[in-house]
C-alpha cells in the first residue's frame, strides 16, 4: 500500500510480538488496514495467522506492540471497537442446540441491532440461507454453519469485519457466491476486511493486498499480482508453497531481496 | 453496564431451557431425588430415636432446601459459562462487545430462574410428601434465600475461573466446589458438631450463619440479626474476592493465550 493512501486507518499493528513459551508465533508483524481495503493474511500452519487474529481480536495479548482500531487503542477501547467490528471463522461455531433465528437474534440484540428481525430476514435472504431459519443450528452441514455464521458477522453493518477461513468448508458453488457477497459489502459500505485462507483463489479474488507470514515474520506484502512477478513463480499458489516451504519469497539466487 | 446486553445474554440460556426439556428435567429430578431420600431418612430416624429429635424433618429438609438454594446459584454461573464452552460458542461471546461484569450478570439472573424452578418443586413435594412447610421460617426466609443466592454467585465465579484456567479438562469443579465447602458449612447439623479448630473456618463462611440461623428461626420462631449482618457483610467481601479472581484468571488467560483453546478442544 503506498504511502500516499489517504483512505481512513481502520487497523493499525505495531510491532507485535507473541511468544509461547520462548517460541515467537508473531515477531514484530506491523501493518495497517486501511477503509474499504480486503487485506489477506497468509501462510502455512503455524505461520502465525491465527495468533494475529486473536491479538486483532482481543483474545489474546500480545507480548509486546500495540494494536489501534479507528485510531483507539484496543486495550483502552476495547468493548468501543468491538462494537464497530465482528467476526467469522469456519473453526467457532454457534449454539447448536438453537435456532438459527434465536442465535440470530441473541447477538443482534447484543449488538443493539435497531429492527433485529428485519436485519436477519435480510441478512439470510443475501446468504441465500432464509429456508434454514427455523432449523437447529446443530443439524446445519458445514456449509450452511458457515452461512450462517456469516449472518451473524454482518449483523452489525461492522465496519472493520475479520474473516478467518470463511470458505473453508463450501463448495465451489456457495464459496463464489461467499465471495461475492463479501465483495459486495466491501464496495458497498467500504468495509475494511482482514481476510485469511488456505484458498487461493479466494485470495486473488476478493484481497486487495496480501501479507506472507512464515515463522511470525512478514515474509511478502503487497498486491496478490506485485507478489507473483515478484517471485520466480507463476502463480499465488506457487508462491505460498515456496514460502511455506524455503520461508522466504526468492530462492537464495533469486532476483529480490526478501523484504 | 448495558442491561441491554445482560437481557440477550439472559435470552440465549431461556432460549437453551426452553428449547430442551432435559435440562429443565435435570434442574428438578436430583433436587427431589434428595427430597425423597432425606425425606424418608427423617422418618426412619425419628421413629427410631423415641422422638428425641422432633425437629429431624424440619431441620433436614429446611437445610436440604436451603442448601439447594445455594448449589443452584453456583450451578447458574458454572454451568452458563459451561454451555458456552460446549457449545464452542466462547468466543463469540468474548469478540462481541461483551463486558465481563455484563457476562457475570447474565448468569446470576440464570442462577435466580434456576432456584425459582427448583426450589418451587422442592417445596411442593416437602408438602405433599411429608407436611414440611418451608414457611415455617417465615420472612426469614427472604434473608436465608438472598444470603445463600450471594454465596453461590461468588462460589460459581470461583468454579468458572478456575475452569477458564484450567481448561474443560476441570469441568468437574462445576459440580465440585460447592460440595467442597459443604462439611464445614454446617448444613445438617450445628457448628458445634466440628472440632473446635474448623469452627473458625466455618465462621468465616456466610452459609454457616444462615444454616445455624435456618435452626434457631426453626426451634424458637426468631433468631437474632446479627448472624444475618455477618452472613451478608461477609458476602460482599467474598463477592468482591470472586469477582477480582475471576477478572484476574480472564486476564491471565489472555496473556497465556488460553482463552483460544476453549474453541478447539
Amino acid at each position: 500500500m503506498p504511502e500516499t493512501d489517504t483512505r481512513e486507518t481502520l487497523l493499525d499493528a505495531v510491532e507485535l510480538t507473541r511468544e509461547f513459551d520462548g517460541v515467537k508465533a508473531l515477531d514484530r508483524f506491523s501493518f495497517k488496514l486501511r477503509r474499504g481495503e480486503i487485506l489477506g493474511l497468509l501462510g502455512a500452519n503455524g505461520a502465525g495467522k491465527t495468533t494475529a487474529m486473536n491479538c486483532l481480536l482481543g483474545l489474546t495479548l500480545p507480548t509486546s506492540g500495540h494494536i489501534f482500531a479507528f485510531g483507539k487503542s484496543l486495550q483502552a477501547h476495547r468493548i468501543e471497537i468491538l462494537q464497530r467490528c465482528n467476526f467469522s471463522s469456519s473453526y467457532v461455531s454457534l449454539p447448536g442446540n438453537l435456532k438459527v433465528w434465536q442465535n440470530l437474534l441473541v447477538f443482534a440484540r447484543i449488538y443493539g441491532v435497531a429492527q433485529p428481525k428485519r436485519k436477519i430476514a435480510e441478512l439470510l435472504e443475501m446468504l441465500e440461507v432464509a429456508h434454514l431459519r427455523d432449523r437447529v443450528t446443530g443439524q446445519l452441514s458445514a456449509g450452511e454453519g458457515t452461512r450462517v455464521n456469516l449472518c451473524k458477522a454482518f449483523l452489525n453493518d461492522p465496519e472493520l469485519l475479520m474473516l478467518d477461513e470463511p470458505t473453508a468448508s463450501l463448495d465451489p458453488d456457495i464459496a463464489d457466491k461467499v465471495r461475492k457477497v463479501v465483495r459486495r459489502l466491501q464496495r458497498e459500505r467500504a468495509i475494511g476486511i482482514l481476510y485469511t485462507s488456505h484458498n487461493m483463489k479466494d485470495i486473488e479474488e476478493v484481497c486487495d493486498r496480501v501479507i506472507f507470514l512464515h515463522k511470525g515474520r512478514i515474509v511478502a506484502e503487497g498486491t496478490p499480482e506485485e507478489i507473483v512477478k515478484r517471485s520466480t513463480e507463476h502463480s499465488l499458489e506457487n508462491v505460498f508453497i515456496k514460502i511455506a516451504r524455503s520461508g522466504d519469497l526468492e530462492d537464495a539466487n533469486g532476483k529480490e531481496p526478501t523484504p | 453496564m448495558n442491561f441491554r446486553i445482560v437481557h440477550a445474554l439472559l435470552l440465549r440460556y431461556i432460549f437453551l431451557y426452553t428449547r430442551s426439556p432435559v435440562r429443565l428435567v435435570e434442574m428438578v429430578f436430583w433436587p427431589i431425588v434428595d427430597m425423597l431420600v432425606w425425606g424418608f431418612l427423617t422418618i426412619f430416624l425419628r421413629q427410631n430415636t423415641s422422638g428425641s429429635f422432633p425437629h429431624f424433618i424440619t431441620f433436614l429438609l429446611g437445610a436440604m432446601i436451603l442448601w439447594d438454594i445455594l448449589f443452584r446459584a453456583q450451578q447458574g454461573v458454572a454451568i452458563s459459562f459451561l454451555e458456552d464452552v460446549w457449545t464452542r460458542n466462547l468466543l463469540n461471546i468474548f469478540v462481541a462487545p461483551v463486558r465481563t461484569i455484563e457476562y457475570l450478570t447474565a448468569t446470576f439472573a440464570v442462577g435466580v430462574l434456576r432456584i425459582c424452578v427448583t426450589a418451587v418443586a422442592l417445596v411442593v413435594i416437602g408438602w405433599l410428601a411429608y407436611s414440611f412447610n418451608v414457611f415455617v421460617m417465615r420472612w426469614w426466609l427472604i434473608p436465608f434465600f438472598l444470603n445463600l443466592m450471594l454465596f453461590g454467585w461468588s462460589l460459581g465465579m470461583i468454579s468458572t475461573a478456575l475452569i477458564l484456567r484450567w481448561g474443560q479438562a476441570a469441568e468437574s469443579l462445576a459440580w465440585a466446589v460447592p460440595f467442597f465447602i459443604q462439611p464445614v458449612v454446617a448444613v445438617f447439623y450445628p457448628v458445634s458438631v466440628l472440632p473446635a479448630w474448623l469452627r473458625p473456618v466455618a465462621m468465616a463462611l456466610p452459609a454457616t450463619h444462615i444454616f445455624e440461623g435456618m435452626r434457631a428461626v426453626m426451634q424458637t420462631g426468631t433468631m437474632s440479626w446479627a448472624p444475618l449482618c455477618w452472613a451478608f457483610a461477609l458476602n460482599l467481601v467474598y463477592l468482591a474476592l470472586a469477582g477480582g479472581f475471576f477478572v484476574w484468571i480472564l486476564n491471565y488467560t489472555r496473556k497465556r493465550g488460553l482463552l483460544t483453546k476453549f474453541s478447539t478442544q
